[in-house]
């Protein structure tokens, strides 16, 4: 289908079009856009890590002083309507923010930076994570970025590395602990060089010493490196020797400046961009050039977007990718109009917004795994995938037909521009009821893709 | 674009009874015979020295001061040498009625990543390359067990759960559905879907499908646990389909196993009693296996869990299977006796036992499994899994 460079930019580089929003008019505007939003404030702002720490300090005090009395039960209730709030506004953020690319990559770097929520108080912190690591480096180095990420307590917490102990560290001995391998493990597998990459089961050991000492102060508070759980000696990882004694934090972030710039983490990088933002199966061409920009860069990811937007082959065939539950969902509020001044005050939208990406299959902080969500189009429409988006764009559908007097044709030009089927624009003009016909746009295959 | 369709002959089109694969009602032809097969895939890497503890072997303590138990402190006892770990004390019954049974030391051929994801993705695919290459074809090996079935339909063999199955994906039609789906979809809906989808067969197909399951699921679950994925299942198996397969997660226990065990057995354990009650009499024609991606490692690690290992469990379970033991050859736990001195060693390649479970149910030859759907594999002698 030939769309205009502005559609493309729109859908394919960001989470669709919106009525009170300029779409970027092609390549030059989307990178642009990105120095704009980098220094704009973030929508929807969330309490960061050293508040929630806070709070949950505060919990502990009156459970002491107090038991679980009233004051208590309260305390924990509003933390968890806190926790689902904060979660929500992740996707709310994509919807209402006018630098769509922006907050797609975002969005794609905190899902190669996969983090979870498995209990109440990881669900009460994570919301800080993509705040606090991921956003103040998209702009950035990648290198400083997976410093970032792997000194964040979030991270360090879900990867178990505050259980891990030098096996020949004071405290490791003193506590008779030892080393807990997983984060090492997906540092080399998922965050850098990627499964098919050149290491070992040797260096997964290695790098899990020389992480040794990374740890997060009291639960949830800061970063800190403990020395006394730090393994004694050098670690050699990638056949390069690392570390020392006294041990120090640096030494394992000099690893991960290493490891960002591997020509290996290159083209595994360059790979993943392309698909996650192109097809599932990339040009080989623009796979090569973004590698080729992000080894002479050292991975400074400005210049990896620069290789990825000018390249032919971003803006050929689009529709090529399937928007998963939260794009869906994202472009959906897009179209109806939402904004920031909208998602103020009660919670119900929330909570309305968690179960539905429940129900989509894509529940917000619970991924499959470390790997993040799949990025094929046969792992999302399946007919229990497709069925789940049915529904929802049915109770859309129904909401629409009853809040606005919108005509469902327009609002499928509206929301689609030169993208729109003919045959969705059929289907839509022969629905029998209007709500159908908002279903129906929603519905379509290329309100689903991207 | 080729639409031609002009809104009055759209609506002549939804008037009249004109056929789409949508709307020829589905008939239930006899399916490939009567007995059933369930593939439980657990993801995480289940513990296998964990769940099915070899108790009696004297290494086993020693690798494990924490999280080695034995009869006298909660473990349950199964044969005198392993007992099974006590958060699956409800499947007591079945191991004394001969419906469950475990293979230990087993894996499939991949060594040495441990990546959980190549892992699983190897798991489902079937194939042989330790590296964890897939199969060209990169599909999976339930699939193409299907495709040698005669008589299989597009709903004999059902993916249930939002977890898209590698193991069931391919060349040969399969149904997937959610017990938390809820659709209906009237016919003159299902009209203008088929209309909207018009030239995009991804679409096309994953409607067919969800228009095929709309009509057979009554009542919807809330959301996808051990108890309501089996529920949905046995509803399945009842009615026209002999293969189902669904995930249960929660396996990757690195840090205090003892805890962290305990969500995920109850799923399993769950999912195994609703099934029998689920499948009533046909529950005697049931063979259940649960397999996992890699064993963990034989030594608890620094924080009272495990990481990826190699050699582990898998479980069986139905009326089928010859329960009541604990199959496969035992590699010891002394240093030298592990993996790398650090794994349980896999004795044998946890395939065969799959094969003979499609052998025995469905009928399948040896030729064919060790060509098709596991390349590769040495079936050997029957083990005697199946009754």
């Amino acid at each position: 289908m030939a769309v205009s460079k502005s559609t493309v930019a729109a859908i394919r580089f960001g989470y669709g079009f919106h009525p009170e929003q300029t779409p970027p008019s092609g390549a030059d505007a989307l990178l642009a856009g990105l120095t704009v939003a980098q220094d704009a404030p973030m929508p929807l702002p969330v309490e960061g890590l050293t508040d929630r720490r806070a709070r949950l300090d505060d919990l502990i005090a009156e459970r002491r002083s107090g038991g679980k009395g009233s004051k208590f039960q309260e305390m924990r209730k509003q933390m968890r309507r806190d926790a689902m709030r904060d979660a929500a506004q992740v996707v709310f953020r994509r919807a209402v923010s006018p630098h769509g690319f922006y907050e797609r990559l975002v969005a794609f770097w905190a899902d190669h930076f996969t983090i979870a929520g498995r209990n109440a108080g990881q669900l009460f912190v994570a919301p800080a994570f993509e705040p606090e690591a991921i956003r103040p480096h998209v702009m950035g180095t990648f290198g400083n970025m997976l410093s970032a990420v792997v000194q964040h307590p979030v991270m360090l917490n879900y990867l178990d590395q505050v259980s891990s102990f030098g096996p020949n560290s004071s405290a490791g001995q003193r506590r008779g602990k030892g080393l807990n391998e997983n984060l090492a493990r997906e540092v080399l597998e998922l965050h850098t060089l990627g499964v098919g990459g050149p290491y070992s089961q040797s260096d997964v050991r290695e790098l899990a010493e020389l992480l040794t000492g990374y740890g997060v102060h009291r639960g949830f508070g800061k970063f800190r490196f403990f020395e006394q759980r730090a393994e004694p000696g050098t670690e050699k990882v990638l056949g390069k020797t690392y570390g020392g004694d006294p041990a120090r934090a640096d030494h394992a972030l000099e690893f991960l400046q290493d490891a960002a710039a591997h020509e290996v983490t290159a083209r595994h990088m360059a790979s993943k961009l392309a698909i996650h933002f192109t097809a599932d199966q990339p040009d080989p061409d623009l796979v090569s050039h973004i590698a080729a920009a992000w080894r002479r860069s050292a991975g400074n990811l400005p210049t990896v977007y620069e290789a990825l937007i000018e390249h032919p082959a971003a803006w050929r065939m689009p529709f090529a990718k399937i928007r998963q539950p939260t794009g869906l969902v994202a472009a959906t509020m897009r179209a109806m109009g939402v904004t920031a001044q909208d998602l103020r005050g009660p919670i119900a939208h929330g909570v309305r917004l968690v179960r539905a990406l429940r129900d989509l299959g894509q529940p917000l902080l619970q991924p499959p795994g470390p790997d993040g969500w799949p990025e094929a189009a046969e792992a999302w429409i399946t007919p229990q995938g497709l069925a789940a988006r049915l529904s929802f764009a049915g109770k859309i559908g129904q909401l629409l037909a009853k809040r606005s007097d919108t005509d469902p044709r327009r609002f499928a030009s509206d929301a689609l521009r030169d993208a729109l089927r003919p045959e969705t624009r059929f289907a839509v003009g022969g629905a029998p009821d209007r709500w159908e016909g908002f279903a129906l746009v929603l519905a379509s295959p290329e309100f689903n893709r991207r | 674009m080729n639409l031609s369709l002009s809104r009055r002959a759209f609506l002549g089109t939804a008037c009249s009874a004109a056929a789409s694969p949508l709307l020829t009602p589905v008939v239930y032809a006899s399916a490939p015979g009567e007995n059933r097969l369930v593939v439980i895939i657990l993801r995480g890497g289940m513990d296998g020295l964990g769940v099915v503890q070899p108790y009696g072997d004297p290494g086993f303590r020693a690798l494990r001061p924490t999280l080695a138990k034995t009869p006298g402190t909660g473990l349950l006892d199964l044969d005198g040498f392993f007992g099974l770990h006590q958060e699956f004390a409800d499947l007591s019954p079945l191991w004394r009625a001969g419906e469950l049974g475990f293979v230990h030391a087993v894996s499939t051929p991949y060594r040495d990543k441990r990546s959980h994801f190549d892992g699983q993705d190897f798991l489902e695919n079937g194939g042989a390359s330790s590296d964890g290459q897939l199969t060209p074809a990169r599909d999976g090996w339930l699939n193409r067990a299907l495709s040698l079935i005669p008589g299989a339909r597009a709903d004999t063999a059902m993916a249930v759960g939002q977890d898209n199955l590698l193991l069931l994906s391919g060349d040969a039609a399969t149904g997937a559905w959610s017990p938390t789906n809820e659709l209906t979809l009237a016919e003159d809906e299902r009209r203008l879907l088929s209309l909207l989808y018009a030239g995009d067969p991804l679409f096309t197909q994953a409607l067919e499908g969800a228009a095929m399951l709309s009509d057979r699921t009554e009542g919807r679950a809330n959301r996808e646990t051990g108890m309501t994925l089996a529920q949905f299942t046995a509803d399945q198996l009842n009615g026209p389909s002999r293969i189902a397969a669904f995930s249960l997660g929660g396996w990757d226990t690195h840090k205090t196993q003892k805890n962290a065990l305990r969500r995920p057995a109850k799923q399993l354990t769950e999912a195994l009693l609703t099934l029998k009650s689920g499948l009533g009499r046909n529950w005697e024609r049931t063979a259940v296996i649960a397999i996992t991606e890699f064993g963990r490692t034989a030594r608890e690690n620094g924080s009272a869990g495990t990481d990826h290992g190699t050699g582990g469990a898998m479980l069986l379970a139905g009326g089928a299977v010859r329960g009541g033991k604990v199959f496969g050859e035992w590699p010891g736990l002394g240093e030298s006796d592990l993996y790398q001195n650090r794994d349980l060693l896999p004795t044998a390649d946890l395939r065969r036992f799959a094969a003979w479970a499609l052998a025995a149910q469905f009928g399948l030859r040896g030729s064919d499994l060790e060509r098709s759907v596991f390349p590769g594999v040495d079936m050997g002698g029957d083990p005697g899994i199946l009754a």
